[in-house]
Parts: C-alpha cells; sequence; structure tokens
C-alpha cells in the first residue's frame, strides 16, 4: 500500500472543480428571490410548515451528498492506476454493508416521523376559517365567496392572519392552484372536490399560477391574491356586493346586452347572468384580466375584444370580428364597471 | 403461435436450464402478464358499475340465468380441451380432432351467446357511450371475447394441422400449450361473471 | 437450432437465405444483428428527440419569447418526453440485452429468435407510427402521462397516435421482455448457476419481469383513452361520472415501474464496467442483485408519489411517502457497493469508465432530489415545477444515458472489432458531463423559484432569466458532445485500431469469443465453474491475494473452424411482414377507415399465420 498523497489525475480535476462549483451555484441561487420563489420565503403559517420540512431534508439530503461524492471522487482519485499498484481482491464485506443499510434506513426513519405528522396536521380544517369556492376552467380563476355573496375572478382577495378554506371545484379539465409563498399547491379535479387552506401574515400581492398542464395556455392561466388587514378587505367586500352602477342607456351597455357578450359573462344587476365566462360586475377594480396576465387598461382591452385566442392562445372567448366602433363603446362601458 | 415459435426455437426441450420447455415457460410468462391485463379493467369495471348517470343499471340489465348457461358452456369446453390433450398423447387422432372440434364449436357458442347479449343490451339502450357502466362492461366482456376468439381461431389451426397430420404424440407440446391459453380465458371468464353478474350492485 | 418435431413440408415463402446486404438486415434472426438495429435506431430517435429538447430550450432561453407558439411547444416537449423514454432509453437497453444476454449466459441465441426479430420490427413500426402524427395534422399535445380528462379533450388526432402508437411500441416491448425472461431462465450455460450470473443479466431479468407485468396495466389505459377518443365511450368523461384519476392510477402503476426499468440496465452495465476497470469482483455480489431485485419489488408500491397533489387523503399521501422514501435503501446498498468494488483497486480511468463513475456521482443527486419529492408536505409546493424536471434528468441522463454511454465504450470493441478513441471518448465524457450540469443543475434553482414546468413562455420579472439561458446553453453544450460522440465513431472506423478478443482483460464470457463474435457466439458452449469465470480462466489467486496470470487469454477454441455444423434459426421474412401491419391497422382506426383497418389486421394475421407454418431451418441441410 503506498501512501503518497492524492492529487487529482490530470483527467479528473474537471471532475473535483465542478462538483464544487455545482454546490456553490446552488447556494448562492436559493438567495435570489423571485416573485413565486418560496425558498426561505413562506409568507404565511402554511407555507411556513412545508418550508421548515424542505429545511430539514434539505440539509440531510446535502449532508449525504457531500458524504458520498466526496468518498466516490476520493475513492477514483486514490486508487487510481500506479506502477507497482496491487488490486485487492476482496468480494465483500458484510459488516460494513449491514451497517450502510442500517444507516439510511435509520436517516429516513427519521425524516418520516415530521413529514407524516405534518401531513396530517395540513389536512385538517384549520378554526374559524373563511370559505371560499374556487372553480377553474380553461384558462381563467372564478372565485365565488358564497356567504358573501361575492363572485370575481383571478384575483383573489383575502383577510390576513385568517386561514382561508378553499373549495376547489372542476370544471373541464385538471388545473393546480398555487401560490406559492402562501401554500403549497392542490389540483382542482373535475367531478372531485379538494380542499386547500392558505394564508397571508402580512398585507401585500403574492403571485401564482396554474401547476397542472391544462392545454394551450397553461402558462396564461395565473393569478394573484390580495392579502388585507380586516377592515380593507371589509371594504372590498362592500363594495363587491354593490350591483354594477351601469348606464344601460350607453352604447357599450347596449352592444353586450344585446350582443354575444350577455351569452357568457353575468353583470350583477342587470339580466346577464351567464357563467362560462367570469363574471364582469365590478370588472374595472381588478387590476387585471384574462388569468391575470394583462393589465386593465384601455390599448390591452382594445386588442383582447379585437381578438381574444390571438392574446391568449387557446383561449374559449373567441374573435367576434367587432368593428372598431364598437370595440371602443365595449372598452368604455367595461371601464365603467367600477 | 408462441408454440411454433418453440418447436423451431427449442429443439431439446428436456435441455433446458430450469427443465420446463421454453415456449411453455413463455406462455406461463404471458398468462402472467394477462392477469394484469384481466385485473385493470376488472378494476375499472368495480370502480364505475354503480357509476350509471344515465341509461339502465346493471341489475335492470343482467339476464343472470341467460349469462350463467353461456358460461357453463364455456367451462365444458375447458373439459373437452384436456379430452383432447388426453387423446393426442395416445395418439388417438380421429378423437383429438373431435375434441378439438367440440372444443371450438363450444367456444363459438359462447360467442355467439355474448353477440346476442350485447345486441339485446344496446336495443334496451346500454351502449358504449351510455354510462361509464357501459364503457366498462363492453370493453371488459369484450376484451375477453376477443381473447375466446383468438383461441378458437388457434383450435381450428391445431384441427388443420391434425388433418395435415402434423400433429403427432411424438411432439404434444402445440396442444398442451394453446390449451394452456384456453383454460387460462375460461378461469378469467369465472372471475368476470362473478364480479360482473353475482356480486350485488348498491342500486 | 430448428425443430426435429416438425417434418419437412412447404411454408407461405421459402425461408430467405441472404445474409448480408438490406436483405439480410430485414430478415436476421441473429440477437447480434438484432441488437445493432436497435442501437442504431435508438440513437437515430435519440438525436430527433434531443432536437426537440434543444428547440424547447431555444424557446424558454427568454422570456416572453416566440421560437415556438404554446401549441408547437406543447407538442415538442411531448413528443421529446415520449421519444426519449419509449424510443431512446427502452430500446437502447434492449439493444444491448440482445446483444450480450446469450453471450454473457453462454448461449447461441435467444429463447425465440424470430420474436425477437418481431419486436424489433413493430417497434420500428410503432416509432414510425408516432412520428408520422407530426406530418398528419399534429404530433400528441398532453404531456407523456397524457392525464385524462384532457387528453380525452384535445382537439385533432395528437392523442389518438399517443394511445395507439404508445399501444404498438407496448407489444413491441411485451414480447421483448417474454423472450428475455424465456432465455435467461432457460438457457444458460452448463453450470452457470443464478449466483453465478453477471449482474448486468440479473438485472436485465428484473427489468425484463417489470415489463411483462407493468406493460398491460399502460395497455387498459391506453385503450380505454382510445376507446374514450375514437368511439365516444365514457371511461374518463367527468360528465358521465368518469374518474379523471383512473388514469393516474393505472399510468403511474406502469409508470413507477417504469422508471425502474428505465434504469436498472444501466445499473448493471455499471455493475460490469466498474469491476473490470477496478481489476476487482464486485464488492457485495449477493447484496447488489437482492437491491436490484428489492427495487423491483418495492416500485409497485410507490406510484401515488406522483399524485401527491391530486387528493388521495392524508392517509395514502402518509403511506406512499414512506414507501417512496425507503426505495432509497437498496438504491443505496447499490452505490455503496459499486463505492465499494473501487476501493483498494487499481482503476484504470477509461471512457467507459468515466461515463460509469460519471452516473453513480450524478445519480445519487437525482436519487436525493427523488427523497426530497417523497416529503409529501414539501412535494407539494416542488411538484410540477422544474424541481422535478432537475430531478427525472439527473437520474434518466445522468443516469440512464451515462450508463448506456459507458456500455457502448465498453463493449464496442467486442461488437465491431476496433475500439473508438479513448482521447475523444474522454473529450465526449467531459463535454457531456458539463452540458449536463449546465443544463438541469440550474433546473433545481428555477423550480424552487417556482418555475412550473410545461409553460411555453414566461413573462419578464420572475427572476427566471439567468437560469433558464445557462440552461439553454447547456443543451447545445450536450449537442456538441453528442456531436463529438459520432465524430468518435467516424475517426475510430476510418483509423480502424484492432480490438483483440479481450482490450480490457476483463472477466465476463462475452470477451472469451473473438471480436466481432461469430454468428454462432461459442464454437462449444462453455462449462461454466464460477461467477466471472473469464477471469478465473485467465488468473488465479495467490496466497496473498493478488491476481496471477495463468495463460495467455485470447478466445477459446481455433478461429478457422467456421462452426459450419452448428444448427443456427435462419432467417426470416414474417416478423418484418407481420409488424407492418399494425400501424395500418392504427391509421384505418383514427381515420375511420374500416377497410384499411381490415387490411391491416388480415395483413398481420396472414403473416403470423405464415411465421407459424414457416418452415424449419433443417432443410437447408
Ligand atoms: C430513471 C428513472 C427514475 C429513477 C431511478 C427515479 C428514482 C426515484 N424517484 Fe423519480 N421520477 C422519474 C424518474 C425516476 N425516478 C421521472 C421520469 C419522474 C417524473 C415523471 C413526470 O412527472 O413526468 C419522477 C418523479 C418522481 C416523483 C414525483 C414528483 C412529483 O411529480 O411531485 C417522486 C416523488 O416521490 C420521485 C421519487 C423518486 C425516488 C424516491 C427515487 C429513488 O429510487 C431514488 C433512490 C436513490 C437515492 C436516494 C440516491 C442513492 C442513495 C444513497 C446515497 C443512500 C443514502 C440516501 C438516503 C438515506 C436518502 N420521482
Ligand atoms: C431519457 C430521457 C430524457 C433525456 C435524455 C432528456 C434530454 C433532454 N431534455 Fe428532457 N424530458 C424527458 C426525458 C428526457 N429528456 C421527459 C420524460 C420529460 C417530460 C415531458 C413531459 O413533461 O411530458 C422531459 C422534459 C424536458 C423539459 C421540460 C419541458 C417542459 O416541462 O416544458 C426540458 C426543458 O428544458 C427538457 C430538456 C432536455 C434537454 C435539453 C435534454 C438534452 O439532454 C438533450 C440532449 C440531446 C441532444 C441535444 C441531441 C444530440 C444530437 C444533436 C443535436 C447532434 C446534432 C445533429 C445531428 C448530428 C444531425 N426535457
Ligand atoms: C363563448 C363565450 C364568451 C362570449 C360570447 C364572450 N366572452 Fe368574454 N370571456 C369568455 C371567457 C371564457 C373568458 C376567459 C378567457 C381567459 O381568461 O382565458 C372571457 C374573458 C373576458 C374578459 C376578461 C375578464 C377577466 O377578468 O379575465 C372580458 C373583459 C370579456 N371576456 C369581455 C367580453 C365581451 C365585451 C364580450 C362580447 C363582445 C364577450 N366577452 C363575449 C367567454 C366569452
Ligand atoms: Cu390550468 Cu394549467
Ligand atoms: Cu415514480
Amino acid at each position: 500500500m503506498d501512501r503518497t498523497r492524492a492529487r487529482p489525475p490530470r483527467d479528473l480535476r474537471p471532475l473535483v472543480i465542478l462538483l464544487v462549483a455545482l454546490c456553490a451555484v446552488a447556494l448562492a441561487g436559493c438567495e435570489s428571490s423571485a416573485p413565486q420563489d418560496f425558498l426561505n420565503h413562506p409568507e404565511g403559517p402554511i407555507a411556513r410548515k412545508q418550508d421548515g420540512l424542505w429545511d430539514l431534508v434539505f440539509a440531510v439530503a446535502v449532508a449525504i451528498f457531500v458524504i458520498v461524492e466526496s468518498l466516490l471522487v476520493y475513492t477514483v482519485v486514490r486508487f487510481r492506476q500506479k506502477p507497482g499498484r496491487q488490486a485487492a481482491q476482496f468480494h465483500g464485506n458484510t459488516k460494513v454493508e449491514i451497517i450502510l443499510t442500517l444507516v439510511p434506513s435509520l436517516i429516513l426513519a427519521a425524516i418520516a416521523v415530521p413529514t407524516v405528522k405534518t401531513i396530517f396536521e395540513l389536512a385538517e380544517e384549520p378554526p374559524g376559517a373563511m370559505q371560499v369556492t374556487v372553480t377553474a376552467r380553461q384558462f381563467w380563476w372564478e372565485y365565488r365567496y358564497e356567504d358573501q355573496q361575492v363572485v370575481t375572478a383571478n384575483e383573489l382577495h383575502i383577510p390576513v392572519d385568517t386561514p382561508i378554506r378553499l373549495r376547489l371545484e372542476g370544471a373541464d379539465v385538471i388545473h393546480s392552484f398555487w401560490v406559492p409563498r402562501l401554500a403549497g399547491k392542490q389540483d382542482v379535479v373535475p367531478g372531485r372536490i379538494n380542499f386547500l387552506t392558505i394564508e397571508a401574515d402580512d398585507p401585500g400581492e403574492y403571485l401564482g399560477q396554474c401547476t397542472e398542464f391544462c392545454g394551450a395556455s397553461h402558462a396564461n392561466m395565473r393569478l394573484r391574491v390580495y392579502a388585507h388587514e380586516q377592515k380593507d378587505f371589509d371594504r372590498w367586500l362592500a363594495d363587491q356586493q354593490k350591483p354594477a352602477d351601469v348606464d344601460l342607456a350607453s352604447r357599450g351597455a347596449d352592444l353586450f346586452m344585446n350582443g354575444t357578450c350577455v351569452n357568457c359573462h353575468a353583470i350583477g344587476g342587470t339580466d346577464a347572468a351567464a357563467r362560462t365566462g367570469p363574471d364582469l360586475t365590478h370588472f374595472a377594480s381588478r387590476n387585471t384580466f384574462a388569468g391575470a396576465m394583462f393589465d386593465t387598461n384601455r390599448e390591452n382591452l382594445v386588442s383582447w375584444l379585437a381578438d381574444p385566442p390571438a392574446m391568449k392562445p387557446g383561449s374559449l372567448m373567441p374573435d367576434y370580428g367587432l368593428s372598431n366602433e364598437e370595440i371602443d363603446a365595449l372598452v368604455e362601458f367595461l371601464l365603467s364597471l367600477e | 403461435m408462441a408454440t411454433h415459435e418453440a418447436a423451431v426455437a427449442a429443439p431439446h426441450e428436456h435441455h433446458t436450464s430450469t427443465g420446463i420447455d421454453n415456449a411453455k415457460l413463455a406462455m406461463w410468462t404471458f398468462l402472467g402478464s394477462e392477469c394484469l391485463f384481466f385485473g385493470s379493467f376488472i378494476s375499472t369495471y368495480l370502480l364505475y358499475r354503480n357509476r350509471v348517470h344515465s341509461g339502465p343499471t346493471p341489475h335492470e340489465i343482467y339476464d343472470i340465468p341467460y349469462t350463467s348457461v353461456s358460461s357453463f358452456v364455456l367451462l365444458m369446453s375447458s373439459l373437452t380441451m384436456v379430452l383432447a390433450l388426453a387423446a393426442i398423447q395416445r395418439g388417438d387422432h380421429r378423437a383429438v380432432r373431435s375434441w378439438l372440434l367440440a372444443t371450438a364449436m363450444l367456444g363459438t357458442v359462447f360467442i355467439g351467446g355474448q353477440i346476442y347479449e350485447f345486441t339485446t343490451f344496446v336495443e334496451e339502450g346500454l351502449t358504449l357511450t351510455t354510462s361509464t357502466f357501459g364503457s366498462a362492461f363492453f370493453v371488459l366482456t369484450g376484451f375477453h371475447g376477443a381473447h375466446v376468439t383468438v383461441g378458437i381461431l388457434m383450435l381450428l389451426t391445431l384441427y388443420g394441422m391434425s388433418l395435415s397430420g402434423r400433429l403427432t404424440e411424438k411432439d404434444t407440446r402445440p396442444v398442451e400449450y394453446i390449451g394452456l391459453y384456453w383454460h387460462f380465458v375460461d378461469i378469467v371468464w369465472i372471475i368476470i361473471f362473478t364480479v360482473i353478474y353475482l356480486v350485488p350492485t348498491n342500486s | 437450432m430448428a425443430t426435429a418435431a416438425l417434418p419437412r413440408r412447404r411454408g407461405l415463402l421459402a425461408r430467405p437465405t441472404a445474409k448480408t446486404g438490406v436483405w439480410g438486415w430485414i430478415t436476421t434472426v441473429d440477437h447480434k444483428k438484432i441488437g445493432i438495429l436497435y442501437g442504431v435506431t435508438a440513437f437515430i430517435f435519440f438525436i430527433l428527440g434531443g432536437l426537440e429538447a434543444v428547440v424547447v430550450r431555444l424557446q424558454l432561453a427568454r422570456p416572453d419569447s416566440t421560437v415556438l407558439d404554446a401549441e408547437m411547444y406543447n407538442q415538442f416537449f411531448t413528443m421529446h418526453g415520449l421519444t426519449m423514454i419509449f424510443l431512446v432509453i427502452m430500446p437502447m437497453g434492449v439493444a444491448l440485452m440482445n446483444y450480450f444476454i446469450p453471450i454473457m449466459i453462454g448461449a447461441r441465441d435467444v429463447a425465440f429468435p424470430r420474436l425477437n426479430a418481431f419486436s424489433y420490427w413493430v417497434f420500428v413500426a410503432g416509432g414510425i407510427f408516432l412520428y408520422s402524427s407530426f406530418f398528419l395534422g399534429g404530433a400528441p399535445s398532453g404531456g407523456w402521462f397524457g392525464y385524462a380528462p384532457l387528453s380525452r379533450q384535445l382537439p385533432g388526432n395528437g392523442m389518438d397516435y399517443y394511445s395507439i402508437g404508445l399501444q404498438i411500441l407496448g407489444i413491441a416491448s411485451l414480447a421483448g421482455a417474454i423472450n428475455f425472461v424465456v432465455t435467461i431462465l432457460n438457457m444458460r450455460a452448463p453450470g452457470m448457476s443464478f449466483m453465478k450470473m453477471p449482474v448486468f443479466i440479473w438485472m436485465s431479468l428484473v427489468t425484463s419481469f417489470l415489463l411483462v407485468f407493468a406493460m398491460p396495466v399502460i395497455a387498459v389505459a391506453l385503450f380505454q383513452l382510445m376507446f374514450d377518443r375514437v368511439y365516444e365511450a365514457n371511461f374518463f368523461n367527468p360528465a358521465a361520472g368518469g374518474d379523471p384519476l383512473l388514469w393516474q392510477h393505472l399510468f403511474w402503476v406502469f409508470g413507477h415501474p417504469e422508471v425502474y426499468i428505465l434504469i436498472l440496465p444501466a445499473m448493471g452495465i455499471v455493475s460490469e464496467v466498474l469491476p473490470t476497470f477496478s481489476r476487482k469482483p464486485i464488492f457485495g455480489y449477493a447484496a447488489i442483485v437482492f437491491a436490484g431485485i428489492a427495487i423491483g419489488f418495492m416500485g409497485w408500491g410507490v406510484w401515488a408519489h406522483h399524485m401527491f397533489v391530486a387528493g388521495l387523503g392524508p392517509v395514502a399521501n402518509a403511506a406512499f411517502a414512506i414507501s417512496t422514501m425507503f426505495i432509497a435503501v437498496p438504491t443505496g446498498v447499490k452505490i455503496f457497493n459499486w463505492v465499494g468494488t473501487m476501493w483498494k483497486g487499481s482503476l484504470r480511468i477509461t471512457a467507459p469508465f468515466l461515463f460509469a463513475v460519471g452516473f453513480v456521482a450524478m445519480f445519487v443527486i437525482g436519487g436525493l432530489s427523488g427523497v426530497t419529492h417523497a416529503i409529501v408536505p414539501s412535494d407539494t409546493q416542488q411538484t410540477d415545477t422544474y424541481y422535478i424536471v432537475a430531478h427525472f434528468h439527473y437520474v434518466l441522463f445522468g443516469g440512464a444515458i451515462f450508463g448506456i454511454f459507458s456500455g457502448l465504450y465498453y463493449w464496442w470493441p467486442k461488437i465491431f472489432g476496433w475500439t473508438l478513441s479513448e482521447g475523444i471518448g474522454k473529450l465526449h465524457f467531459w463535454l457531456m458531463f458539463i452540458g449536463f450540469n449546465l443544463a438541469f443543475g440550474p433546473m433545481h434553482i428555477l423550480g424552487l423559484q417556482g418555475m412550473p414546468r410545461r409553460i411555453y413562455t414566461y413573462p419578464d420579472g420572475m427572476g427566471w432569466n439567468i437560469w433558464n439561458l445557462v440552461s439553454t446553453a447547456g443543451a447545445l453544450v450536450i449537442a456538441l458532445a453528442t456531436l463529438v460522440f459520432l465524430v468518435n465513431v467516424v475517426v475510430s472506423k476510418a483509423r480502424r485500431q484492432e480490438a483483440g478478443d479481450d482490450p480490457w482483460d476483463a472477466r465476463t464470457l462475452e470477451w472469451s469469443i473473438p471480436s466481432p463474435p461469430p454468428e454462432y457466439n461459442f464454437l462449444e458452449v462453455p462449462e461454466v465453474k464460477q461467477r466471472d469465470d473469464w477471469w478465473h480462466r485467465k488468473y488465479v489467486e495467490t496466497p496473498h491475494g493478488a491476481p496471477a496470470r495463468v495463460f495467455a487469454g485470447g478466445a477459446d477454441g481455433d478461429h478457422d473452424d467456421d462452426g459450419h455444423d452448428i444448427h443456427l434459426p435462419s432467417p426470416s421474412y414474417f416478423p418484418a411482414l407481420s409488424a407492418i401491419g399494425l400501424p395500418v391497422l392504427g391509421w384505418g382506426t383514427i381515420y375511420y377507415n374500416t377497410p384499411m383497418m381490415i387490411a391491416g389486421g388480415l395483413w398481420t394475421l396472414l403473416a403470423l399465420f405464415g411465421w407459424a407454418f414457416e418452415p424449419s431451418a433443417e432443410e437447408h441441410h
């Protein structure tokens, strides 16, 4: 057995460098921040629970990674062919093998305990939760505050420090509701009813999106959650509960009510009550539209009405070949729906 | 087909490492695979048999005495299959032919019965598209029927081989292995019959 | 090898005699030629699937880019996944199994040579059928696991091609698997008891059994999807009470064993390569074998870990979390035993060895991320993000592909008689290793930053720009590495450095015969005395455990005997012929063209009959 220091031979140095680089990169990356970055950015108790488990498992994984990889690299470097080196001819080592089977088992058993515990904790409905029914459709979200008689789309408003029990109802295909910083995701499955609890510590805007592949505009099925102090939330509710004050005499209202729009959209307080498309009662009070994809402003709306599928591939709102004059009138009308 | 493949590939069946003839082992492996095939369809049926959003429900439409009879016919075909194998081993070629034919006949009667059952169901308003129950029923029993049909084809092939003197007591494997397949398809039917017709639905 | 059981007779077609040229390849039933056919075809598909991936990466390189529109993107990533899994890794494994299972167990061919050819041609037919969709109105676009009800509702014929194409490929896999099971159980040379079989053979056996039991399950799911789409059945129609989760259960009951089907052959390869280049027997043979079997069994009890957010409830989630985590134990055993194999060895750092070590290094990363998925609460954050995409590329590319390249470099000299250039080989490895980590390492971060998978574009300002760019660059490096491999083949072929029978001074039977092996593999069937029989024929252990050469090595038997008195099955038209009918039947079904369906069905049926009554090889003698 020769005792020469193990220096990486030329053709192995890249391996060492790379593995080090890899960890460095990984750590660097974790620090960078992004609106949907949930890693180390839990903004509520549920996300915090999940993040806690992640931290534990990630630590264990990194430890095992470092141990195993360095053992591997060491072996390859240390025992590479050298003049006069003889390969020791042994077939195994029962003791070592048993240990190396038990240790992982124990580590895993240790992880399993908090895992199972958390699974059951997160499954039960928290007391005093507020109920909202979420219906996922290609490619937008409908939120119904059943008790408060409010229907809105894509932008979910919630009070802070209150667990929100979302009742997820599927309509067409499977979607998945996800607001990373508030909670993990939950599929919305047609023919089934799933539940998801979210909760925010502080007021603010939280981004999310659909994470189950649902067709052409899966990428464009985004959503937002606005968390408010209780009193602001109550004010928002009050506003939403009001029927739309529409000037039915206006050209836009006329086009809407006697055109095709009324076949799919509802406007509270008018006889437009269809549910195929988003409820527009307080459309203009929403910052974004069409799956939280576009800011609600004149030019976006103009191009939307000009040809929805062109703006949003596969959108189920067809192009009605409206004239510019009609579009302007309709946009005027839509923007009046505060 | 496996049988003849084996005839080409494994001349000395006594020389295989396990002592089991290649084609026999292949047939058993294949039947193992078939278990999961029918297992999955049967599970689907169990999941769906009570989901009748429209159209007739199982117990409205099933005619258990009728199906029991055709099931009995299929069961009998296993008996005649056994007799066919015994005959070839004795080298009694006239008997082989008549038993093979009898087995094929019984199988055909069963298929005829199934076709009749399907048509009456369709008339009574249960089709592939009526309900999940309808889909599950027709596809499961349909695939079993397809298996029986393939079996009948193979039996008739054996009959032809016997006529042209290709079936000798020196090599009884073709009869033996097609027999294996035939018995398997029968057993599967017994399970399907129990699960579909005898287990009560909660409607 | 032909029967004495059936008397002489005429068949539908006389048996072909050409052993060379195009017809030689089309009608061959030689497991070695079929292996090569599998390999070449799978590699072509690797380039196709890779190019699809590169286009996907180009689209994702920058926010709001327009290389592909939504619909095309969905077709590309779906076909990429399907291609890589069903048309690249599975057939690549089959290629090496085909070539080496018989040789490594001391047999002259597989149990059913024509069935073997049939599997290949059906695989080709399935691949062509699937890709024909691109020219017939659009490829599948529902993702490789085609979740219902979306897969049922997607317009066009794409998902019809999915349901029928995979069905055809399934027939090929099932036939091949049964063939391998019988071959390994029944065709072992005298003395080759189970515990003397090379680990590669063991892993092939487990893989084949997994295929035998997994294929029928997806067959059922695909039939149900086909009936839904083509004949308006209601299996996955929520409106009629159809349950979308039925598809998920059926698919993943197949799907998870499937992922072990993809990795076990690679694990077998690595278990052959490492001992050879460490000049040591494998560490803990029994443990490695039983770990493989354990993985095979446990693989059936974890499928719902793909459904942690589908709403199965806490009890099911907890159960599947635990079963999933504990699969890490047998896998860990393998990892540690591979390290143990190198420990105190004398390691020759060659291209195949580097790929094998790369496999171990990268698979550990993929495996560990896999275990983090098993932690349900944090998986609800990870699932369907790029963190998952990272996981499975580390196990599939870092695992399966690295393992397969290791096997290619290792066995190339045996297959073709000349060696691939070590220099270019190492360049290939390092380029691929770097490109691979550049491409997929950042996906971990992207996933944790909340980037969902299967999105054709993303807006600026999500913080995903840099890492997506890096990943795309990595993909291009991988492409370059792949080109380097192709260059290596061309250059080395021109240079034609003769390999000799046993270039690596290896351990198993395939190295005891000439390179390339004669059609009959072994002049006389070897008598196996111990594990690594060939090694022990070359070396004895001196008292202090060091190996001492006993004889000069080289193939047994003299090469100038052409073994003409060894009976091998003669070539046949029927395997290829019977395959042709299937895609025709498929097209007929999709386009409601009954004559076409009947034609395709009858054609295959007739070919099978012709096959059944094909005169045996006997008559040539
Ligand atoms: C080659 C294929 C392959 C392999 C081998 C694996 C191996 C594993 N996979 Fe992977 N997996 C896939 C292919 C594969 N996977 C694919 C394709 C998908 C995505 C499908 C899709 O959605 O498209 C997927 C998805 C997937 C999911 C679903 C994620 C989600 O969608 O939410 C999960 C969840 O548990 C999972 C877990 C595992 C585990 C625990 C292993 C284990 O077998 C890993 C075991 C190995 C190790 C752990 C490393 C070595 C061990 C040690 C060094 C010992 C010490 C270790 C410990 C004590 C932890 N995989
Ligand atoms: C073994 C399996 C395997 C392999 C090897 C790969 C290889 C690659 N994969 Fe793949 N991938 C999957 C299996 C695999 N993938 C699966 C199952 C999915 C899930 C699909 C789904 O969600 O349904 C997926 C999804 C997937 C995605 C996610 C798409 C999405 O969710 O939107 C991405 C994105 O970057 C990606 C990228 C890549 C890249 C860059 C490679 C590269 O490594 C490719 C490298 C190969 C080449 C670059 C080709 C080499 C050849 C050349 C280019 C040479 C030049 C040409 C000539 C000589 C003519 N893959
Ligand atoms: C066939 C049904 C249908 C008709 C008719 C229809 N829409 Fe729509 N509309 C939809 C759907 C579906 C969406 C959601 C599209 C998406 O987000 O993918 C939508 C979205 C919208 C939105 C964005 C709402 C939001 O908050 O996201 C507006 C505004 C709108 N439609 C206005 C109109 C007007 C004005 C007309 C009449 C010219 C009209 N729609 C006709 C189905 C319809
Ligand atoms: Cu909805 Cu993806
Ligand atoms: Cu899995």
